[in-house]
């Protein structure tokens, strides 16, 4: 019997929920505010869901009811791409050792 | 593009993902690990584009709406504060769940563009999925702009608490199991606003009972939830970067979670179960009883850390609130010209949220190798000859060790007591947020310094 393709995603899922389970153990701590700067970065790649609603509509039609959500998602997922990954430059750039020389 | 091959980028992006979580093992690695994070979504984005193969006048709206946002983000990154980034944090929070919510939507309304079937006649299991993403990223949403608000102080911090709470969420908890049920055997949109609502309410009932100082456990917790929302998404769209990310960013809001709820030694459930000031409170009207303090100025701190050999500083929210950390650096500068060894000492809980300490110090240039956790430095303490608390509270107060009474009792907290001197930069006596006194404040070794934070570490800079 063929396996429903639903078990490879969850297969992927519960994988990769141990791999972030180990990852994110060894973070320093000193890092946890990146950490979340930085996850809430990646998780907006949710945007991939947005732009195939956005370009849902057809040739007349940009904007449809379906459409607009997607336009907005967009919006906000963009927001959160670019803040996330620059507030989290910012942040670790700040990140300094002690200086050798006294 | 074919679809075995976008799928396979979509998988190197979802593993640039994890080497971006990777990569902050370390301050060395962690900006490397940023830029795989933003070439992970640079291919994922541009892998959806491709997919598609649609380049009409729709995809320049698309890459309109893209820098709309995207600048709004940059703007924003660039302007704000390092003190505010739990608001900020908690906001970014919230668009994640709002987007994750819209996609549901616009999914359910136009199943066929993502290849889901008919409307009316949604495959189950993509409704079920759409159901958990868009009811997820609804709670995450609502709780998140609650977040916000309290952190902002738009909100008063203090725990809103009513009769029947536990009860009313539990109910409405049910409801949601009960609408996704109906909602897969009837297709109705009705249901489906119906269940986008009551999450809505959920999210918003599940934090206003949290106080201020829980906010490290409500932040590390919506970021978990957002990564569950995305993970929903994830499986409706059948995108395997999504899934990827979206467990990636569950179990590490999840662990951070675990973490702030271990270093107040309260479960989790305790937490969220909220309230936890307002019982606090009464218990410590009790023991009010005049106890002699002894109180000092600058000129006397300033005299006893000059004579000192090591100092070891412990900063807490407080030093947030009076953006005292530059002032704080130059202090250190001056002591460490007169060969006294500095240390910094951080409280898991320190702050409202996760790592808010370290990023302030690094922000006014303190090296992370002077920066401790609690249990690398907790031993040091019995060694130094001054601690300097400045804004730290609860987390110094040596009850949690002695008095099993205590609200406090079993939480780590830094043996303070333990240095030769003590000194307490804080406003007034009055107690902490656990409502308990501190009995740090009594002892022999300690000099009470009752001023502004900024103010008194710069007063002290100028009589050292």
């Amino acid at each position: 019997m063929e396996i429903d393709p639903f078990i490879f995603r969850l297969s992927i899922f519960i994988l990769s929920i141990f791999v972030g389970y180990y990852v994110v153990w060894s973070v320093t701590p000193s890092l946890h505010t990146p950490l979340m700067s930085v996850t809430n970065a990646i998780s907006s790649v949710i945007i991939v869901g947005a732009i195939i609603a956005a370009l849902s509509g057809n040739e007349g039609v940009i904007f449809s009811s379906s459409s607009i959500y997607g336009f907005l998602a967009i919006i906000l997922a963009a927001i959160n791409i670019f803040g996330g990954f620059l507030v989290t430059q910012r942040m670790l750039a700040m990140y300094k050792k002690k200086k050798k020389d006294k | 593009m074919s679809a075995n091959l976008s799928a396979t980028l979509y998988l190197i992006s979802g593993v640039l993902f994890i080497l971006a979580l990777r990569g902050l093992s370390s301050p060395e690695t962690s900006r490397q690990g940023n830029l795989f994070g933003i070439i992970g979504m640079i291919i994922a984005i541009s892998v959806t584009f491709l997919s598609l193969g649609n380049f009409t006048s729709g995809f320049i709206y698309v890459l309109i709406f893209l820098a709309i946002g995207g600048s709004i983000g940059a703007f924003i990154a660039y302007k704000i504060p390092m003190t505010a980034m739990p608001e900020l944090v908690a906001g970014f929070h919230s668009l994640v769940g709002l987007a994750a919510v819209f996609v549901a939507i616009s999914a359910f309304i136009n199943p066929e563009a993502f290849d889901l079937g008919a409307p009316g006649s949604i495959k189950l299991a993509s409704l079920i999925e759409m159901a958990i993403g868009a009811a997820v990223g609804a709670i995450t949403f609502s709780g998140s702009v609650i977040a916000f608000l309290k952190l902002q102080g738009i909100m008063s911090g203090a725990p809103i608490t009513f009769k029947g709470q536990h009860a009313l969420n539990a109910l409405l908890l049910i409801l949601i199991v009960i609408l996704t049920f109906y909602l897969c055997s009837t297709q109705s949109s009705n249901l489906f606003w119906i269940l986008i609502a009551v999450s809505f309410l959920i999210g918003f009932l599940i934090i206003i009972p949290i106080g201020g100082a829980d906010m490290p456990v409500v932040i590390s917790m919506l970021n978990s939830y957002s990564g569950w929302a995305a993970a929903g998404i994830g499986f409706t769209l059948e995108n395997t970067a999504l899934i990827i990310t979206g467990a990636l960013v569950g179990s590490s809001g999840a662990i951070l979670s675990y973490i702030m709820c271990k270093g107040m030694n309260r479960s989790f459930f305790n937490v969220i179960l909220g309230g936890f000031g307002a019982t606090a409170e009464t218990k410590g009207d009790k023991s009010k009883e005049q106890r002699p303090v002894k109180s000092g100025n600058a000129d006397d701190a300033a005299f006893l850390m000059k004579n000192a050999s090591s100092v070891i500083i412990v900063p807490g929210y407080g030093m947030a609130v009076a953006q005292a950390q530059h002032a704080l650096r130059e202090m250190v500068d001056t002591l460490k010209k007169n060969d006294i060894k500095v240390s910094y000492a951080i409280h898991p809980v320190a702050g409202r949220m996760p790592g808010h300490m370290n990023v302030l110090l690094a922000e006014a240039n303190v090296p992370y190798d002077e920066v401790f956790e609690l249990e690398e430095i907790n031993s040091d303490f019995a060694n130094a000859d001054v601690a300097f608390v400045i804004g730290a509270n609860d987390v110094t107060n040596p009850v949690a060790k002695t008095d099993p009474q205590s609200p406090i009792y079993g939480m780590p907290v830094l043996d303070v007591e333990k240095c030769k001197s003590v000194l307490f930069v804080k406003r007034s006596l009055s107690p902490g947020y656990a409502g308990i006194d501190n009995d740090l404040f009594y002892k022999e070794n300690t000099l009470m310094l009752f001023a502004d934070a900024k103010k008194m570490t710069e007063d002290i800079t100028k009589n050292l």
